[in-house]
């Protein structure tokens, strides 16, 4: 079974975002950057499907150069090929229509991807590879399996207050979800693998008009300072922050 | 992603990108794994064994070595920065950790026959067999020549008698490697497995440091074993001192990521707590306080670091060994016991790091030579005169 798994390198969720002065971009230099933790889902599942029925694991990105350690971290965990399609997508359109044409040329049985990218969060790109390619789509996956003598999967997702069960057919899109399975770590005979392996690289095919604009960011409004109940003995303090929980914060 | 500093001089730049991804997944399993109950392991006088295969699995134990045993083939460098996670979380783990590799599995990569590094080298890398190192016996510490321990000939094979103390991993070892003085000549390495007749071990439970680690005693009572049991290169005392100078760089790296946890936790925990009306780090006693922790892990960090860099160069020395171990431990030490004094009450509890941290380290101070044997194996070194015996004899000779 051919397995691709789309990831993309975003900064640590630890580290703190600065923006630049023009407010179209985040400053990129001086940030840990990592492997989307829901694409870590993606890969351990891919790593998983092969483990059980054998095949390969290729990872594909969608970034500069720099984004080769995403794939790299891929690999490292187990991956076997990796390709990345080198281009700077001016939104998710341009994004999913680009590793939709690179995915198509890979003609992979099942696509993988993380729900979201947690730099954005706009959960658009797997949505959109699956649209672009016309192929079936789950999002938000919490278990999956698949036949693949039989062309078919099956995938379970979470929704309010249930337990969704989906059928489906390959090729097909799946989106994962956290829950999906328990990443593994990379490995240090990964590592060194991953090191020596070659990574393809090709030009994006950004040929769709992006479909929206991005005007301007800017940083959320800095938090409210908590309140603290202080010089209250416990009994009154207690009641008061129950009165302040239930009246104002309206939480309970 | 864990913290993996301070890195104040951005020694981190230093660096392959291949040590800083091993780094920085040791640091991932450490924060994930072993930080939230090590203290609790610590308190109950137990090692989580149940780390062992996970350890395994990521390829921590022998990584240095080539990959037909078991080994990532990675640089001495990111095998420091190895320690140094793995310290950073308690030095019982580094512990278990340079004993299986750097003790263990090197004397058998080193001085074993292909037969014995075949048979057990990748099942250890994998963390599915245990090695142990009895070097240390109840008489013969700081001076391992003295050994009580003989190996007697016994027809093709040998018969080994005696007692090994302070042994890590002494109960759960699959394989001990026994240091032995042939009757009347040199000492000589045998391997010794868990069942053999004759052979038991028994682990110390009045441990104040070193909690979550199994330190033991070996009792060797006739063992019988056969000749292919004994290391085939190890002849005389430089073979296990070979295996300590391995160990000891280890250690050398290791001490700098407790020192790096004791620091950070030192520098949130006053950023945090007021007297007086006003965060202790706002101080001048508690600044003088952290910038003295932050200088000396800092050299011991960079001392590491080209301990490493001279031993990928195939230069590295003993005595430049020693150096960093002894300089690094006791520094380690002081940052560990100044981290526990700035958390006042608290410090003394292991609900924080800095006491578990400090009681361990005493242990790292004594052990693989300690303080006092460094000063004179560089002493030795820089003088030519050599200083270990009393000195009424050195007077006699
Ligand atoms: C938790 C733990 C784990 C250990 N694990 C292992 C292991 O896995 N394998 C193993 O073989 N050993 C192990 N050891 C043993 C360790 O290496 C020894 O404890 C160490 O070498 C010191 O020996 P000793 O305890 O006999 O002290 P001694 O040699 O009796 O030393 C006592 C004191 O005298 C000082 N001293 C000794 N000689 C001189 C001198 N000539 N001049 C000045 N001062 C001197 C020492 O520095 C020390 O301060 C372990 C020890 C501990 C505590
Ligand atoms: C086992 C044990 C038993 C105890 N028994 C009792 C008891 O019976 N009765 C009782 O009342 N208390 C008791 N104590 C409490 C003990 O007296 C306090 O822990 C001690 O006074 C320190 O206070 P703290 O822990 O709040 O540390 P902190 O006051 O938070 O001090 C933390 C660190 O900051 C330093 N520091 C504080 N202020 C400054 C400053 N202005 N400039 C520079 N450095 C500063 C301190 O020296 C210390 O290193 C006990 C504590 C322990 C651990």
């Amino acid at each position: 079974m051919q397995i691709l798994v789309l990831v993309k390198q975003v900064p640590d969720t630890a580290t703190r975002i600065k923006i630049d002065a023009d407010g179209k971009d985040i400053q990129r230099d001086g940030l840990t950057w990592v492997l989307n933790p829901y694409d870590e889902y993606a890969v351990e599942e891919a790593l998983l499907l092969k483990e059980l029925h054998g095949g390969t694991v290729t990872v594909l990105t969608l970034g500069p150069a720099k984004a080769d350690e995403a794939l790299r971290s891929a690999l490292a965990m187990g991956a076997d090929e990796a390709v990345r399609v080198d281009g700077q997508p001016a939104d998710a359109l341009q994004a999913g229509w680009a590793l939709a044409q690179a995915a198509k040329a890979l003609a992979p049985d099942l696509i993988l991807c993380g729900k979201q990218a947690v730099d954005d969060d706009q959960a658009e790109v797997g949505v959109l590879v699956a649209e672009f390619l016309n192929l079936p789509q789950v999002t938000v996956a919490v278990s999956l399996s698949v036949d693949p003598a039989a062309h078919s999967g099956q995938a379970k997702r979470e929704v309010e207050g249930g337990v969704q069960q989906i059928a489906f057919s390959l090729p097909a899109v799946v989106t994962a979800q956290k829950g999906l399975n328990e990443p593994r770590y990379p490995s240090l005979p990964g590592i060194m693998k991953a090191k020596r392996k070659e990574i393809t690289v090709q030009a994006a095919d950004l040929g769709i008009a992006a479909g929206v604009e991005l005007v301007r960011l800017t940083p959320p409004a800095p938090r409210k300072a908590g309140t603290l109940l202080k010089d209250l003995p416990g009994a009154d303090a207690g009641r008061e922050l129950i009165r302040l929980l239930h009246e104002d914060a309206k939480a309970i | 992603m864990p913290e993996t500093g301070p890195d104040y001089l951005q020694i981190e730049r230093l660096l392959t990108d291949e040590e800083r991804s091993i780094r920085n997944v040791v640091a991932e399993f450490v924060a994930a794994e072993v930080a939230p109950s090590i203290g609790q392991h610590w308190l109950d006088g137990t090692f989580p064994i149940g780390l062992v295969a996970k350890m395994g699995e990521l390829g921590i134990f022998g990584p240095t070595l080539p990959p037909e045993y078991g080994g990532a083939g990675i640089s001495d460098v990111a095998y420091g920065l190895i320690m140094q996670e793995l310290e950073r979380g308690d030095s019982g783990l580094r512990s278990f950790a340079s004993v299986q590799s750097a003790l263990s599995m090197y004397a058998i990569w080193r001085f074993g026959s292909e037969v014995q590094r075949r048979r057990w080298l990748p099942k250890m890398a994998k963390g599915q067999a245990i090695g142990c190192f009895g070097l240390t016996e109840p008489d013969a510490g700081s001076d391992p020549g003295a050994m009580r321990t003989r190996a007697r000939r016994d027809g093709s094979g040998w018969v080994l008698d005696g007692v090994k103390r302070w042994i890590t991993n002494g109960t759960l070892a699959d394989v001990a490697v026994v240091w032995a003085r042939e009757e009347g000549g040199a000492i000589l390495g045998f391997l010794v497995e868990r069942e053999t007749a004759g052979f038991t071990a028994k682990d110390v439970h009045t441990k104040a440091s070193m909690r979550a680690s199994h330190t033991s005693d070996l009792m060797l009572d006739g063992v019988k074993v056969a000749d292919e049991a004994r290391l085939p290169e190890a002849k005389g005392l430089g073979a296990p001192l070979a295996c300590l100078t391995q160990a000891r760089f280890g250690i050398a790296c290791g001490v700098v990521g407790a020192a790096m946890d004791c620091f950070n936790e030192a520098l949130a925990y006053t950023g945090q707590r007021t007297a007086f009306g006003h965060p202790l780090a706002g101080t001048q006693l508690v600044q003088e306080r952290l910038v003295d922790m932050l200088s000396r892990l800092t050299a011991a960090q960079l001392t590491a670091l080209q301990l490493g860099r001279l031993k990928e160069a195939g230069e590295l020395r003993y005595a430049q060994v020693s150096l960093a171990k002894r300089n690094n431990t006791r520094a380690a030490l002081e940052v560990a016991r100044m981290g526990r004094e700035l958390l006042g009450g608290n410090g003394i509890t292991t609900e924080y790091r800095a006491m578990r941290h400090m009681a361990n380290l005493e242990t790292v101070d004594t052990y693989e030579g300690t303080y006092e044997i460094h000063t004179l194996i560089i002493g030795r070194d820089l003088t030519g005169l050599d200083a270990f015996s009393a000195p009424a004899q050195n007077s006699g000779a």
